[in-house]
């Protein structure tokens, strides 16, 4: 049988298969981080034994770190033992650290493909479950939990039963002001948070293809918001491209030979998918999200369904509105705002900065406005700085924060008030996500921006110029 | 880690009928900075369970005693959103050894099989039967067999049958874990890795 994309990477790392059971499967790379690995390495502590193939691992602090003062001692007296636990950890098991400070330090999903650890035809995993970013190479990429960190980290293997395949395809052309984040949220709305749960997802069609690279790390970020494990992206000239010269990337004749075999990572035409989904591109309006998980998202011009209109259980449904303080047919366009997020692994490399700074040019943040604007990686700080764009921010009075994670999880001090409604171009609008009580509107960084500058949702086409679209 | 073996497992149950239960209510993401493993069960639900002063919100159902048991029965799409094994071991470390819903996230599953969980899926019809049960009288008891591989509601003998790989399987009956299985098989894996460059 002709074999998907998925098929090739998945079947050539399987080290062993039990009937009636899961596959044993090599894992090409380990990415590691503060908050899901130090039970792992107590339990390798435990049993006696070292990381079998540290040249294998890469670990960085991203989760529970502060976005201002790096320099100094981290205050927060358990997130400082994290850390030292993973600097600890990793020069006992000699795994290169890119601690707070490192000129290669950021988030975990950002800093992979940045210095070439992330290739296609790999498979990459991490304790985190948004990992899937990594797809966007045509790798299999995709969240573990603590007990598989152990795995890895003992024996560079997990253990997992193949998942089904879907794929998605969106064709044509996007509107004005559609992003690779309106894409993936159209999608996770008509498939719901568990539509893809048990698949692997292969994105196919025109708008993946005329994709950037950031735009389809973005894509394939939010495959597990539709409950996949992972979703990815055939490489091509632009995967390629992307990745020549990179730090940890093949060089020489072994960059030949990687590219000989990368060529052949794709979907034969004749493979099978156990479910397929084609959606046309002038459907997808810009996003927003009005509910408590990433499936409750819209264009931003229309209201909230009536709780009978929606699919599933209306009592889930209403508990969830009544979190937001909305009522169903409300326009979310108006609606005020208190805070605006831009960063994350979902949307905090430089081509969000980039959009985020074409909107609020030559305007002011809102006075009502808290905006907390904290790029994916010192390389992405870095881009920001000597494109100009530091100096557009500055001008249009915002400041920006150091590397993390920051209020996408709220684990440092990034927290959103309770009540407060946050514009985010993270990647979970979860009760409490962004802090005990907070209220998140999941969105792209061009509505993010037309928030911050307005003190309210608003079409960021309207402040778009003709000349943009 | 090796867990306790699952055998078969008699208990009242906990109902908590709501759907798409995610990770950050399970466990938010502000008590995971434990560099052990212990005292996650303090703040199973922290946030549905305890107002922000710290004192139990009387209305749910963790702090309604005529609710307790080793199972939490739960609506469908239980555990989506984050990879964090601390939800299920909050699960395990509050008491529960089984987990019921008619839909589960795949990575929770993942990570309740691996510390000893067992995850029980169940049709969209019987969940609504244990709710049922559970609503008529809160002691109301289920059997659940992992060597037949059934869910019974004891009071009236209604019964499901449930799935599980029999890898798995035996390993939870057995009280087994992956890295046992495989570190004896760390000779295949080297071989594997001198033909698979970085």
């Amino acid at each position: 049988m002709s074999k998907t994309l998925f098929d090739k990477v998945w079947d050539s790392h399987v080290v062993q298969r039990i009937e009636n059971g899961p596959d044993v499967l090599f894992i090409d790379r380990h990415l590691v981080h503060e908050v899901t690995s130090p039970v792992a390495f107590l339990g390798l502590k435990n049993r006696g034994i070292k990381v079998l193939y540290p040249e294998r691992t890469f670990a960085t602090a991203d989760h529970n770190t502060p976005t201002r003062n790096q320099h100094l001692p981290v205050k927060d007296k358990l997130s400082a033992n994290q850390l030292k636990a993973l600097e600890e950890n990793s020069n006992a098991h000699n795994i290169p650290y890119w601690g707070l400070g490192h000129e290669k330090n950021g988030i975990v999903h950002v800093i992979g493909p940045e210095n070439g650890i992330t290739v296609p035809g790999a498979t990459i995993v991490c304790g985190d479950s948004h990992t899937s970013t990594h797809g966007a190479f045509g790798a299999i990429a995709f969240g573990i939990g603590t007990s598989e960190v152990e795995m890895v980290l003992s024996t560079q293997c997990i253990m997992q039963p193949k998942p089904k395949s879907m794929r998605i395809n969106v064709n044509g052309t996007l509107n004005k002001a559609v992003t690779p984040k309106d894409v993936a949220l159209f999608i996770i709305s008509k498939l719901t948070t568990s539509g893809a749960t048990g698949y692997f997802v292969e994105y196919a069609g025109d708008v993946f293809r005329n994709m950037s690279m950031e735009g389809r790390m973005t894509v394939c970020n939010l495959s597990i918001e539709m409950g996949a494990r992972g979703g990815m992206i055939a490489p091509d000239e632009k995967t390629f491209d992307y990745i020549e010269g990179r730090e940890y990337a093949p060089k020489g004749a072994a960059w030949y030979k990687a590219m000989t075999y990368w060529e052949t990572l794709y979907s034969e035409d004749d493979a099978s998918f156990d479910k397929e989904l084609t959606f046309e591109a002038s459907e997808i309006e810009p996003m927003i999200t009005y509910g408590t998980n990433p499936g409750m998202g819209m264009g931003i011009k229309n209201d909230i369904p009536q709780a009978e209109a929606v699919e599933g259980g209306a009592a889930t449904y209403k508990k969830s509105l009544a979190y937001m303080a909305f009522n169903e047919g409300d326009a979310m366009i108006g609606k005020p705002i208190d805070f605006v997020f831009l960063g994350s692994c979902t949307n905090g490399r430089i081509e969000d900065f980039r959009a985020f700074a074409s909107i609020i040019k030559g305007r002011r943040k809102a006075d009502n406005v808290t905006a907390w604007l904290v790029p994916g990686s010192h390389r992405v700080e870095e881009a920001i700085k000597n494109e100009g764009i530091l100096d557009i921010l500055h001008q249009a009075g915002f400041e920006l924060r150091e590397p993390g994670c920051s209020a996408c999880l709220a684990m440092n001090d990034d927290k959103i008030p309770a009540g407060k409604y946050a514009v985010s171009t993270s990647n979970r609008n979860f009760e409490g996500r962004q802090g005990p009580g907070s209220r998140t509107l999941l969105a792209s960084p061009l509505v993010a921006a037309a928030a911050a500058v307005t003190g309210k949702v608003t079409d960021p086409r309207e402040l778009m110029e003709d000349v943009l679209a | 880690m090796a867990y306790d073996k699952f055998n078969i497992l008699k208990s009242s149950a906990v109902p908590l009928p709501i759907e798409n239960v995610d990770t950050d209510q399970i466990i938010p993401a502000r008590f995971l900075k434990a560099t052990e493993r212990k005292g996650f069960g303090d703040n199973l639900f922290r946030d549905w369970r305890y107002n922000t002063d710290d004192t139990p919100k009387e209305h749910f159902v963790l702090n309604n005693p005529i609710y307790s048991g080793k199972i939490l029965v739960g609506g469908k799409n239980f555990g989506s959103g984050s990879s964090r094994e601390h939800a299920a071991w909050a699960v395990y470390d509050y008491g529960f050894r089984c987990v019921v819903s008619s839909f589960f996230a795949d990575i929770f599953r993942g990570n309740c099989l691996n510390i000893g969980v067992l995850p029980v899926q169940v049709s969209a019809e019987f969940l609504d039967k244990i709710f049922k049960a559970m609503e008529n009288n809160p002691n109301s008891e289920l059997e659940v067999s992992l060597p037949e591989q059934t869910i019974t509601i004891l009071e009236t003998g209604e019964s499901e049958s449930f799935a599980i790989n029999d890898y798995k399987k035996e390993n939870m009956l057995n009280g087994f874990d992956d890295i046992d299985f495989l570190l004896n098989i760390k000779n295949n894996i080297e071989k594997y890795a001198e033909n698979t460059p970085l």
